[in-house]
């Protein structure tokens, strides 16, 4: 049995863990440590619903007025190109 | 980059766009403005610049679209313009001290969370959408810059680790030590609106 992962190593195989990034010994490794360590299943468990939070951010709906400078910016650059 | 990033249709509008269609173009343009207008507010912070930023970038491409090869996404390659441009403008905002997302970063011990405590398992139904917005626009805005260029590209706007380092000129390495920071210290932040009620830390020991 290989010996478990410190908490430090844990933490540092995170971002590839939960970006299932990582390869299946490392995996059961570090799954081994999430079931012995309950303090890393949090930090696991709560970085996981960060990430699944953000990434179900709504985009910043872009302010009609912005949009319309944006399409008259353009406009006028590509009236200048086809002159 | 993989096939599957690929929407076959927006090969075809990019490659009318680059022989002159200016409607193919606003269909690129109108495709992405929202993100690149969120990504420019996430980076410079302030209306007004994102606004730049947005006009900047989409005129910046039109003008350069001759040379967008074809090898990585075009919204790959628009977000890179759009971050060096947000770059160039916090460069002139000469009160900002921390604009470099090159800087070397203390690797030390931040990668230690702080609070540990249990959430619901959807703790963001405890917030309206306006409120869940706030909180998390202000924890992402309160990560230092190479932390959050980092975070915005691959976890708001869902970019690969090899695109947001080809966005920012970063090694993987880099944007995968700076992910993990990124991604620790906003849980950590995000602790204190979501965390369990009445579930003190360490209270599950």
């Amino acid at each position: 049995m290989t010996p478990l992962l410190t908490c430090k190593e844990f933490l540092q195989e995170l971002t590839d863990y939960l970006d299932e990034n990582v390869d299946a010994e490392i995996r059961a490794r570090l799954e081994q440590h999430i079931l012995e360590c309950p303090n890393c299943w949090v930090v696991c468990d709560t970085t996981k619903k960060t990430i699944r939070i953000y990434k179900g951010m709504e985009p910043h709906p872009i302010p009609a007025d912005v949009e319309s400078r944006l399409m008259e910016a353009l406009e006028k650059k590509i009236a200048a190109r086809t002159k | 980059m993989p096939a599957i990033s690929q929407i076959p249709d927006e090969t075809a509008v990019v490659l009318q766009a680059r022989e002159g269609d200016a409607k193919a173009f606003s269909e690129l343009v109108r495709r992405y403005e929202g993100k690149i207008f969120r990504l420019a507010m996430h980076i410079t912070q302030n209306r007004e610049d994102a606004e730049d930023v947005l006009q900047e970038t989409f005129l910046k491409a039109y003008e350069h679209l001759d040379q967008f090869q074809g090898n990585s996404k075009f919204y790959t390659w628009i977000v890179r313009i759009a971050v060096n441009q947000a770059l160039m403008k916090l460069r002139k905002r000469k009160t900002d001290k921390t604009v470099s997302i090159d800087e070397t970063i203390d690797t030390g011990e931040d990668t230690v969370a702080r609070e540990i405590a249990a959430w619901d398992e959807n703790p963001e139904q405890r917030y309206s959408r306006e409120e869940m917005n706030k909180i998390l626009s202000s924890a992402v805005d309160s990560l230092a810059p190479p932390y959050r260029a980092v975070f915005v590209l691959r976890d708001v706007e869902d970019l690969s680790t090899e695109e947001t380092a080809e966005a920012l000129n970063l090694s993987i390495p880099a944007v995968k030590s700076r992910l993990l920071r990124a991604r620790l210290q906003l849980r950590d932040k995000l602790t204190r609106f979501f965390k369990r009620k009445g579930d003190d830390a360490f209270a599950y020991l």
